[in-house]
């Protein structure tokens, strides 16, 4: 306290080494408490923390590899064998699930991650250049959602037969991006007019700079909320592929082909649905939780975070002092500032 | 001719008018005291209380707010934004949302009107009491023709056929003033501009006889001169009906012309009542006196800081235990903070009004009492900057701008667009600003003001003329990083400080964009912060904060401190006050001042208010579609404005002063601003010019075609007319 009360006294505190330059709280560290403060998100955090460790620590545990075949056990329900039961060819549905996990909690956060990005960057280029880089982008955008992606993925796919299996992220990304682009580069024809971009203009920012900073984080609400959904539509587009023999290829699984071989038997031997189906859940609902908590943090306005923020400006109150939390963060308090 | 005439307070107006110059002159009425005395009020409120409910509690939007209004009679009710003036008179014509707890009486020609249904509400609004709204864009549906509404006002009312409601349409069309009202009647709201869109507003209103007009900000989205036609239209629709008029403003000038007696708002509450004059002129209550004094005044001759009311008005939702303005009055005891006062009429004074120690407050002061002249510390007038002691031939130029023209290409066609005209948005201006030197530009809106700075802010150039910053012509300067070390002497202040502040990021980082642009490593950057909010009077503790935490004139601050942070040369601002309620006003004006002189800045200032130009201008420029058409040093051009226009434009400026405003002849423009598509041939002014209208034949032949060069009549003041000459209107 007693060096942030020397700061209040001689503004010009460089001057001197000895005292550190108040540390101001960037947009960064502040939409990172906001979101810590979430507690659904923190939740949400939880659950794929877990879903990784169940996917990868899982089939150390289990006896059963997921091209086993257990020839005394078709179509049986759990037991302390086969966790989740087997299958009617007698693999164990544990040892599926975890593999199945593996590919697509991989394959989701990757399509999500990249075609957001790859939307919000070309879509608010388009949108804030104009001209040609717009036109461009827009015939390439118009393209690429006349083509039929399917047939693209399936033409290309076998001479990806051989190389890794993530290439199939690359291309589920890949055809996936253009109508949030189109969504963005609309936005950014109207944000790009407004006066805060005019005023970071007029101060000499540079037009990535300003996409970057002021234009994509003021319509974070769209590109999080459409990363989520985007997650979600990965997992089951991936395995609509793999029914027609693209993408994953068996023997190996993902939790997509998992679940539809296990469709037809949701009434009749559950398990076969309801464990892998579960878990995609699990997983839907983990990245929703942690989207929700990103759009909050990322929105002053969002009445979830004010409040909170109230409710933790209060008990900072009562506690006198709200700089234990983040120790450094104020200048000085309000107190002090009065008496200067 | 001239027919001002004086009313029982004021002084007996000699109404001497120069002859030939004035075609319109504004009239005033007996005192409306006079020619109702006895009559029982016809709307009489009593006690309202209004509360919404919200997440953090009840919202006490009304605490208790009671007038009445007699027929004939004009009442003004005043307050900043959130003060309770439109909730209380929405409450009256029962437009609240279900959700907000009303309380207390409203009757109307002694029938109680709170707790009628909204059928029989109906029955009363439009045909008993009408409402003017704010904006009048909003008001009207864009999809049916103007005629068409005001036949369904008529016809929900009175059972006339169509024929018949539409005749009336089109008188009431006339009565208003709308040029060919035979035609405008199909006309769609879009075709209209904003004056005659409140002007059919006012048809519509008027279009049943009714007894009350409620107008709640009637000319708050309209200019000046627009502004003045309108009142003039609202007072001749009144003369017209017989109705009284409840009108809502926070523009202590047009109340002050306008109204018999006023009513003064603060939290919710009235905190002074009574005839204009009295309240104007013998303010008893801290936050009225406040009010007068913070506002620039056009006819202010020595210069003067404002007195600003520090503060913002208290949350509604929980309110202090005492008086609400305890916290911002300079006067405030004890008893003020205990206990809320009464709106009673102290001795000696002759209306009443809420403050515990109205009785000391009495005009000249004298042994304890209070002189409501001095209660208010004015602030020390900032000491020059050795620039400003400089004649203004040594000091350098930091912008010329010579004949600059930016012209847009009016484009038609879905697939080949071809070009059907050209909108002249700024066509051919020269100015100069030296050093620390404040120039203001007036003019209406849609004359290219906003135009003209964003060209200079672009530094491209322009499609024709010169830009010269800080003596280099801007289209020498060929790289980005030129140009940005050109931008880091010039910066800009928006209107909107909400749309110019970007809502995600917290203050701290916004300050930070401009320093990290420039290459300012963080720990100098953190430092620079605090030290930037503390000299626009901000709390240095604040900077995590995001800007919607802020009140409007906080975040007004906010954008001038991040346009200082590079200690700049040259601040563009681009109507930096007209988003503020008054009191906020004053104090970011005296900051801007403050600043100039501390600082040694130089100012373009664009403002369509030219009370608050006339405070802080050294040099005033007057544009008329894309032009400029007077151009000088502020006294002279307020003292002897020469060009018609800017005649006009100052003599519509109303004064917060009753007795001057009523005997003020105000030189009433006719139509509106023309579009820049279609610039009239020779002098672009002369299809509303007043003068041209005087003028024999031979001389309107010159105004016809020949286009008025500024010519020079003083030393540093020119006009752009053929005929200019001067002639006081303030």
């Amino acid at each position: 306290m007693s060096t942030q009360q020397n700061v209040q006294h001689e503004p010009e505190a460089d001057a001197t080494p000895a005292l550190l330059p108040p540390r101001r709280v960037g947009r960064g560290r502040l939409t990172l408490r906001r979101f810590a403060r979430n507690k659904l998100a923190l939740v949400g955090i939880g659950i794929l923390v877990l879903l990784f460790l169940f996917a990868y620590l899982g089939p150390l545990v289990d006896k059963w590899g997921f091209d086993d075949h257990d020839f005394e056990a078709f179509l049986d329900g759990p037991s302390a064998s086969h966790w989740f039961g087997t299958d009617q060819a007698g693999t164990d549905i544990f040892a599926l699930t975890t593999r199945g996990l593996q590919k697509s909690l991989i394959i989701g956060i990757l399509v999500g991650l990249i075609t957001t990005t790859l939307a919000a960057t070309l879509g608010a280029a388009a949108g804030y250049f104009g001209g040609w880089v717009d036109r461009v982008t827009m015939w390439f955008v118009d393209m690429l959602l006349v083509l039929p992606s399917f047939l693209i993925i399936a033409v290309l796919s076998p001479s990806f037969a051989k190389s890794t299996w993530l290439i199939l992220v690359v291309l589920l990304a890949l055809f996936s991006w253009m109508i949030t682009a189109r969504i963005v580069r609309s936005m950014t024809l109207t944000l790009k007019d407004r006066e805060f971009v005019k005023a970071a203009k007029y101060m000499g920012v540079s037009d990535i700079r300003i996409i970057f900073r002021h234009i994509l984080p003021s319509m974070a609400s769209l590109l999080i909320i459409d990363g989520t959904i985007q997650v979600s539509l990965a997992v089951i587009g991936e395995s609509s592929l793999s029914y027609f023999g693209f993408g994953i290829q068996p023997p190996d699984v993902s939790l997509g082909t998992v679940i539809a071989d296990g469709t037809s038997y949701a009434t009749t031997y559950q398990w076969l649905f309801w464990f892998p189906a579960g878990f995609l859940v699990l997983f839907g609902l983990a990245i929703a939780f942690i989207g929700d908590g990103l759009r909050d943090a990322y929105d002053p306005n969002s009445s979830n975070a004010k409040a909170q923020a109230k409710a933790i400006k209060e008990k900072g109150k009562s506690k006198g002092d709200e700089s234990d939390e983040v120790p450094g963060q104020r200048v000085g308090s309000t107190e002090v500032l009065s008496q200067a | 001719m001239s027919t001002a005439s004086s009313r029982a307070g004021g002084t007996p107006q000699d109404s001497t008018t120069e002859e030939g110059l004035t075609p319109v002159i504004e009239t005033s009425k007996e005192p409306a005291a006079d020619r109702h005395g006895g009559v029982p009020p016809l709307l009489e409120v009593s006690d309202l209380h209004v509360s919404f409910p919200s997440e953090a509690g009840p919202v006490k939007a009304v605490r208790g707010v009671s007038y009445s209004v007699r027929p004939g009679e004009v009442l003004g009710i005043v307050g900043e934004s959130g003060s309770g003036k439109s909730v209380s008179s929405m409450a009256v014509l029962g437009l609240l949302p279900d959700s907000a707890d009303v309380r207390g009486s409203i009757r109307m020609d002694g029938r109680e009107l709170l707790g009628l249904n909204d059928a029989k509400m109906s029955k009363i609004r439009g045909k008993d009491i009408a409402m003017v709204f704010q904006d009048p864009l909003s008001a009207l549906t864009p999809v049916y023709s103007i005629g068409t509404q005001i036949i369904e006002a008529i016809q929900v009312h009175q059972d006339l056929d169509k024929v018949k409601a539409r005749t009336r349409a089109i008188e009431l069309l006339d009565l208003v003033g709308i040029p060919d009202p035979h035609q405008r009647v199909d006309a769609f709201p879009h075709e209209f501009s904003g004056g005659m869109r409140q002007r059919a507003m006012i048809a519509m209103a008027i279009a049943n006889d009714p007894k009350i007009i409620i107008a709640d900000e009637p000319t708050t989205a309209l200019d000046v001169t627009i502004q003045a036609q309108v009142l003039e239209v609202l007072k001749k629709a009144q003369d017209v009906t017989g109705a009284a008029i409840v009108m809502i403003t926070h523009d202590l000038g047009v109340i002050a012309g306008f109204a018999d007696r006023v009513m003064v708002m603060y939290a919710g509450r009235p905190v002074e009542n009574g005839p204009v004059d009295e309240v104007y002129y013998r303010p008893r209550m801290p936050y009225t006196i406040g009010l007068l004094g913070s506002i620039p005044r056009v006819d202010a001759d020595e210069r003067r800081a404002l007195t600003p009311i520090d503060g913002t008005p208290p949350s509604m939702v929980a309110l202090p235990k005492g008086c609400p303005f305890e916290a911002r009055c300079p006067i405030a005891i004890d008893v003020c903070r205990e206990r809320e006062p009464e709106l009673l009429t102290a001795p000696g004074a002759n209306h009443p009004s809420a403050c515990h120690r109205s009785r000391e407050l009495a005009e000249g002061g004298g042994e304890g009492l209070l002189d409501p002249a001095t209660i208010y510390p004015i602030p020390p007038l900032p000491e020059a900057h050795e620039i400003e002691r400089l004649p203004r031939e040594e000091r350098t130029a930091v912008l010329e701008v010579d004949n600059l023209v930016k012209h847009f290409p009016l484009l038609k066609g879905a697939v080949f667009k071809r070009k059907i005209g050209t909108v002249k948005a700024v066509d051919g201006i020269t100015l100069e600003i030296k050093e620390g030197e404040t120039l203001g530009l007036v003019g209406e809106s849609g004359c290219g003001k906003t135009t003209t700075l964003l060209e200079i802010m672009d530094l491209t150039g322009g499609q024709a003329g010169s830009v010269t910053v800080f003596g280099k012509d801007v289209r020498e300067v060929k790289g980005a990083k030129a140009r940005k070390a050109l931008r880091r002497d010039m910066q800009i202040v928006f209107q909107d400080p909400m749309a110019s502040l970007d809502a995600r990021m917290p203050i701290g980082d916004i300050l930070a964009e401009p320093l990290k642009t420039h290459g300012w490593d963080r720990a100098r950057t953190d430092a620079r912060i605090p030290e930037l909010l503390e000299l626009v009077g901000l709390n240095p503790d604040h900077s995590d904060r995001f800007p919607q935490e802020f009140s409007g004139g906080q975040r007004q601050r906010i954008s001038i401190a991040r346009a200082l942070a590079l200690e700049p040369k040259l601040v563009v601002l681009d109507e930096p006050v007209s988003a503020l309620d008054v009191s906020i006003q004053a104090g970011v004006l005296n900051l801007l001042d403050e600043l100039k002189s501390r600082m040694g800045l130089s100012y373009l200032f664009v403002a369509h208010d030219l009370s608050v130009v006339r405070h802080i201008a050294d040099r005033i420029a007057v544009m008329y579609l894309g032009r400029i058409v007077e151009l000088g040093e502020t006294r002279s051009v307020f003292h002897e404005p020469s060009h018609p226009y800017t005649q006009a434009l100052l003599s519509a400026v109303p004064l917060p002063d009753p007795q001057k405003e009523r005997a003020r002849e105000r030189i009433l423009l006719t139509g509106d601003l023309p579009s820049p598509a279609n610039v009239p041939s020779g002098c672009r002014f002369r299809n509303r010019c007043p003068k041209y209208l005087q003028l024999n034949p031979g001389e309107q032949q010159r105004c016809e075609s020949e286009d008025p060069q500024l010519h020079t009549l003083a030393p540093d003041h020119t006009a752009a007319c053929h005929f200019a000459e001067a002639l006081a209107v303030v």
